[in-house]
């Protein structure tokens, strides 16, 4: 028994947040609200660190790793709010063997981010997993509340088909498992990312001749988003731990974390808000682009209450 | 990350589950009585004539230095066989950690024992009727005179002082002192002359609470094997919250009893003849709840097998067990509806929650904490 990353994951984690803090500001997540094309040099770099070969069979030129590396350096996507689809590429179409182009899939929802951006896209047809390319699908852009999402509609053009990738059961639900996984994995980044500027902020705002973060309200409302934090990573960690192993759990496990770590967001983002005051309810100040993108996450690769119900049916009620 | 259990491990997990099915006692009454007390006593023996009642402390002491790990395993086979809440458990969870981290090795040899095996049942004498959630304002006094210490004071809210033996608790050593300084952490004998004490009713109507008096109470130097004071005269606040983080944290409050509960809410609600969306949700999340309470606990394991020290962390260990049994017990009481104002084992245990975010340090307390020493918010 041993209940944590290992040295290598902890330190590609770390490179990864580094990395990111780097390559993508929240400027660089503000523009690609409004770009007309995304810019891929977070994307890039991330490739070049290796985080879409993590898990690539070594004989393909991968490395032939497991979730448990992969999810950390997830987490830290979302802790940077990065826009570009980690998760569908990463997670999801790697494994399936789409290579390392950049994929935008609906197997989490309808509505597909970062659609337009991608160099294939990964539709559910059918009970199945098939590529198409952007030309053989129709893209119907989506107004979405967090811009850098880039939310479409895809369908297939008529008459393409697309590659079949599997339309095995196992493995779509396989593959679908993995998406809710590092969407929780995001959601857990995100939450640590509000709470970590808004200690900041309470910090050095002064009211009253005092520091915010002095009065207990405002603590109990950041020790609320701590304590959820605290709890919901071990979920995701455990879920991670669960696909990586192939667990009889693991649909369980991945629902469980992606509950815990949508709780985790919703409180860390309800207390940034608050405790902001009003200079965090303008879209000049960064922390819209967290809140926006984790009210997004919360409801994609399945609504809490669906997650709830997968859990309930493991418990046998 | 490695989430299996080891050959050993699973041995140990076999071999206790074994013990506890054919010697947990069925039906026990509520400890919180003198006759319940008594025969919670004698349970309390069944387990330790075994080597059951403190697998992880030294051999010697009545243990059978079993490992963290171990322990964990060994905690959550007993809620699952239906063990009863351990009567002797401000002794072996909260104290004794502290006497293994600052006691003499004569007083470790002394009190141990006759704690794992109770004879001697300890409670925890550190609330004042002017110091609950602000310990440092203690009043009680300990005078040193030749031979020992005079005690004076008054002690409250104590979980089943009345029917215990000796009391650890803080007193204030040095009369000119103020907050946490001059304090001192005395193991004080109930029958020690001029200590008085008057059990009374919690919420349950159960004598679990007392309030102890001392009046001029003389408390010899060896009225305990190895001497009466824990740690150093003056050095009291510092054990006291080493014995504050066993019991906010992993100590006190292990995974398993939780989890069971979480399971037996489950099979509470399994057996109702209707459906309720809401209501299944509210299980998938208590049991959700309780298995992250789990996974913390084996990542707090891993690093204190690591090497590293407990800190502020305990006060989100506690901000969750006490707020999620209120949960479990609130949602079992939903589940059974009208009936749950009968008396019985939910409504038992619905009372006993509601005291979890009161003691150990108020759960506003904790949020401070936590606010203060894990976040770096400004104390002023």
């Amino acid at each position: 028994m041993r209940f944590g990353w290992d040295e290598d994951q902890q330190a590609f984690q770390d490179a990864a947040r580094d990395l990111l803090a780097r390559a993508c500001p929240p400027a660089v997540v503000r523009a690609a609200g409004s770009a007309e094309v995304l810019d891929r040099a977070p994307w890039d770099a991330l490739a070049e660190m290796g985080v879409l070969a993590i898990l690539q069979a070594e004989d393909v030129d991968g490395l032939g790793l497991d979730e448990c590396s992969l999810v950390p350096v997830v987490l830290e996507t979302g802790r940077a709010a990065l826009p570009h689809p980690i998760v569908e590429t990463a997670l999801v179409a790697v494994p399936l063997g789409v290579g390392s182009a950049l994929v935008a899939s609906d197997l989490g929802g309808p509505l597909v981010a970062c659609a337009g951006d991608a160099d294939v896209l990964l539709l559910h047809v059918g009970g199945g997993l098939r590529t198409f390319a952007p030309d053989e699908v129709d893209f119907d852009p989506v107004p979405a509340v967090d811009r850098a999402r880039r939310l479409a509609r895809v369908r297939p053009k008529p008459g393409a088909a697309g590659a079949l990738l599997t339309d095995d059961p196992a493995v779509v639900g396989l593959a679908h498992d993995r998406g809710v996984l590092g969407t929780a994995a995001q959601l857990v980044g995100l939450a640590h990312a509000m709470l970590d500027m808004t200690v900041a902020y309470v910090t050095e705002r002064h009211q009253f001749g005092v520091s915010v973060g002095s009065f207990q309200a405002v603590k109990h409302h950041l020790a609320d988003a701590r304590l959820a934090i605290e709890f919901a990573g071990p979920a995701v960690a455990r879920a991670a731990w669960s696909t990586a192993t192939e667990a009889p759990t693991r649909a369980r496990d991945v629902s469980m974390a992606k509950a815990l770590a949508t709780d985790a967001a919703d409180v860390a983002g309800r207390a940034a808000l608050q405790c902001h005051g009003a200079i965090g309810y303008t879209v000049e100040h960064d922390l819209h682009l967290f809140l926006k993108r984790a009210w997004a996450l919360s409801r994609a690769w399945g609504v809490r209450a669906f997650h709830a119900d997968r859990v309930a049916a493991a418990l046998g009620i | 990350m490695d989430l299996t259990w080891s050959t050993e491990e699973e041995a140990f997990r076999a071999e206790a589950r074994s013990w506890l099915e054919a010697n947990v006692p069925r039906d026990l009454p509520s400890g919180d009585t003198a006759e319940g007390f008594a025969l919670h006593r004698e349970w309390e023996r069944t387990l330790f004539a075994d080597r059951w009642a403190v697998v992880s402390w030294a051999e010697e002491h009545g243990g059978r230095a079993a490992s963290l790990w171990d322990w964990l395993l060994f905690e959550e086979e007993y809620y699952r066989a239906g063990g009863p809440q351990r009567v002797t458990q401000n002794g072996i969870f909260l104290l004794a950690p502290s006497i293994y981290e600052f006691g003499t090795p004569e007083q470790r040899d002394g009190i141990l024992p006759r704690m794992a095996a109770a004879d001697d049942l300890w409670c925890q004498g550190w609330s004042e009727p002017n110091a609950g959630s602000d310990l440092a304002s203690v009043a009680s006094k300990a005078r040193r005179v030749d031979g020992g210490w005079v005690l004076d004071g008054q002690k409250t809210w104590t979980t089943r002082g009345a029917f215990c033996t000796h009391l650890f608790g803080l007193f204030r050593t040095d009369p000119e002192s103020a907050r946490h300084k001059g304090l001192t952490y005395l193991l004080v004998p109930l029958d020690t002359p001029g200590v008085t004490v008057r059990g009374f009713g919690r919420l349950d109507g159960d004598e679990g609470f007392a309030e102890v008096f001392f009046e001029d109470a003389f408390l010899a130097d060896e009225a305990v094997p190895g001497g009466v004071v824990l740690g150093e005269v003056g050095g009291g606040w510092g054990v006291a919250m080493a014995t504050a983080g066993s019991e906010r944290g992993l100590t006190l409050r292990s995974p398993g009893r939780f989890l069971v509960t979480a399971e037996r809410v489950a099979g509470l609600y399994g057996r109702r003849d209707f459906t309720d969306a809401a209501l299944r949700r509210r299980v998938a999340d208590a049991w959700m709840k309780a298995e992250a309470y789990q996974l913390q606990t084996l990542r707090t394991v891993t690093r204190l097998a690591g090497g590293d020290k407990a800190g502020a962390e305990a006060s989100l260990m506690k901000l969750w067990w006490s707020e999620l049994d209120v949960e479990l017990h609130e949602l079992a009481l939903d589940i059974i509806g009208a009936d749950a104002e009968v008396e019985g084992p939910w409504s038992k245990g619905w009372q006993f929650a509601l005291s979890g975010p009161i003691y150990a340090g108020t759960n506003e307390i904790q949020r401070n904490i936590a606010a203060e020493r894990l976040l770096g918010l400004p104390r002023k």
